[in-house]
């Protein structure tokens, strides 16, 4: 490559992410700025926090923050165990009917709970659990994704491990948590990372399924603000938001190598 | 998960020199399966035929229980010019956003491959709209729209071109949302990519450069074809998530103006959970249970060959 080139290359490349950041950036100049510097690009503006103290005093961000936390963590965590016990016994068991299980296990990623939402809306308001933080994370405990990764791995271990832990007078649920667990804990983190992440973003569903500020996650506690408030100043909107993606984006400055990893060996949202 | 937890036949699954029936030898399976099945069945497979079964049905009123309709609500959707504008419009949004993010997407990826200085930024930069929820994406970019103040606007003011109202005139509408859709997805896709360039052995392209081929000769010849397996992967995730990523739609446009930028998914929500027509919304899942399961039954076949070959 000569130099010339390269050089274009490179001026291309920083472009091309500059150009990439600059909606958060512009988010970001907004929500620091007094609302008279909303449009004036002013390096010497005077830097504000009232437009985060603003949103902060106007929705119950903190319990919005809170609730997607418990939501994120409970499905995440049952899907951890309700995954990897039937990943271990599509890796592991010989059992009538084996292969018909498994293709209705995959049948789940061809129905995707965005189509079956109005029948799921129909379950959970017939369960009792409208409103609550259980209902958003139901439908997605068993997936058919987590199951599939997670078979992989288990399939890798090897059989000698089993019969050294047997002998050890290790019984089944033993083996799969001091040998196959410890063995897949890359897969685990990796699934795990790609599911908070969607569960974070997660917003039909949600939305759906709760009407009040008991119950509601951020995203859709950050819509049904941005809406109401439709009137107000793009700076408050902006800190709003600002505030509910922080979370997300200082987890992926710290961890992006494992994002990314994550993200590219499950292949999913 | 306790370590106390001890079921009996749960003792000996690999004993095999033990003698035991066939219900005890199969029972820890179907005992570690059963949580998913049950879950499985309640949110998947159960709505699913239900839903298939209540197309043919009306939506229940008040006291009126729902009456066999036969295909009268599939009717129904044939005729409502909404139903076609919709799905027209997220057929234009598939065929638009998917070509246009691959490519950018295969762009990044070698960029970020290659030797350039501040990779770091560039790869932070290009995937960072990845993990933001939709939602929010949605906000940002509405600002960036704003007619007059947004960002578009003011940058075509330096030029002095007049002030845009992308998202609130009809024909531009779409190409709004569509751009958001691709600065959303591209970097999801980049990191697919560039797996793929990883995985391509270094001394193909060194051969090929001694011999002296050119840069894009290497791409056309060498680069290209062992990436196609991805590029086809990713035009299968892309088609679903065309289909059913439409958040950004709640927070941009709810649709309008005059259902211009609705896309399908949207248009179902709005029947059931607006104009509670569950009847009719039931007939576009059917629909979508349909296209998605097509378009899935292809993302399975190359999922599962990525995994064999990678």
């Amino acid at each position: 490559m000569t130099g010339n080139l390269k050089n274009v290359n490179v001026i291309g490349a920083w472009l091309l992410g500059f150009l990439w950041l600059l909606p958060l950036l512009y988010a970001i100049w907004a929500a620091i700025h007094p609302i008279e510097y909303q449009v004036r690009f002013d390096i010497f503006a005077p830097l504000t926090f009232f437009n985060f103290k603003n949103a902060w005093a106007q929705a119950p961000f903190a319990q919005y923050m809170l609730n997607t936390l418990i939501y994120v963590t409970l499905t995440t965590s049952s899907q951890f165990v309700v995954c990897a016990l039937a990943a271990f016994a599509f890796a592991r068991f010989e059992f009538p009917l084996k292969n018909v299980l498994f293709g209705l296990v995959l049948i789940q990623l061809l129905i995707h709970p965005e189509v079956v939402l109005i029948e799921n809306y129909k379950t959970i308001r017939f369960l009792g659990l409208m409103d609550t933080i259980p209902a958003i994370s139901l439908p997605y405990i068993a997936s058919a994704f987590g199951i599939f990764v997670l078979r992989q791995t288990f399939k890798t271990v090897p059989k000698a491990l089993d019969d050294a832990a047997l002998i050890d007078g290790a019984n089944t649920l033993q083996i799969l948590r001091h040998v196959y667990i410890p063995l897949s804990l890359p897969t685990f983190v990796a699934y795990g990372l790609v599911s908070i992440s969607y569960h974070w973003n997660n917003y039909l569903w949600p939305l759906i399924v709760t009407n009040s500020d008991e119950s509601r996650v951020l995203n859709v506690g950050l819509a049904v603000f941005s809406m109401e408030e439709a009137g107000v100043e793009w700076a408050t909107i902006s800190a709003a938001t600002l505030m509910v993606t922080a979370p997300l984006i200082t987890a992926f400055l710290i961890f992006q190598r494992q994002f990314i990893e994550s993200f590219s060996t499950t292949g999913i949202k | 998960m306790k370590q106390t937890v001890s079921l009996a036949p749960f003792a000996s699954p690999f004993a095999g020199h033990v003698e035991m029936s066939k219900f005890r030898k199969f029972l820890p399976p179907f005992l570690l399966l059963s949580p998913s099945i049950v879950l499985l069945l309640t949110f998947v497979h159960i709505p699913a035929i239900h839903t298939i079964y209540l197309s043919f049905f009306s939506t229940p009123k008040g006291r009126r229980p729902s009456k066999f309709k036969g295909l009268e609500n599939y009717q129904d959707m044939i005729a409502d010019p909404v139903f076609w504008k919709v799905l027209g419009n997220n057929v234009i949004y598939a065929i638009t956003t998917i070509p246009a993010s691959i490519i950018i997407a295969l762009i990044m990826a070698q960029l970020v491959n290659s030797a350039l200085p501040g990779r770091p930024f560039l790869r932070f930069s290009f995937f960072l709209p990845v993990v933001l929820p939709l939602i929010a994406v949605g906000n940002i970019w509405l600002f960036f729209y704003l007619p007059g103040f947004g960002l578009i606007d003011q940058i075509g003011s330096l030029f002095g071109l007049p002030n845009t109202n992308i998202l609130g005139s009809s024909e531009t509408v779409l190409w709004g949302i569509v751009g958001v859709s691709i600065w959303k997805e591209s970097g999801f896709y980049m990191i697919f990519f560039l797996a793929a360039l990883q995985g391509i052995p270094r001394d193909l392209k060194e051969a090929a450069y001694i011999e002296g081929a050119s840069n894009w000769q290497i791409f056309r010849r060498i680069t290209l074809p062992l990436i196609t397996p991805t590029i086809l992967f990713i035009s299968v995730i892309a088609t679903i998530n065309a289909f059913i990523r439409i958040e950004h739609l709640f927070s941009m446009t709810q649709g309008g103006p005059n259902y211009n930028s609705a896309l399908l998914l949207y248009y179902l929500y709005e029947n059931a959970f607006v104009f509670w027509d569950t009847a009719y919304a039931i007939a576009q899942s059917v629909f979508l249970i349909v296209l998605l399961s097509i378009i899935g039954i292809g993302q399975i076949f190359l999922m599962d060959r990525r995994v064999h070959y990678q």
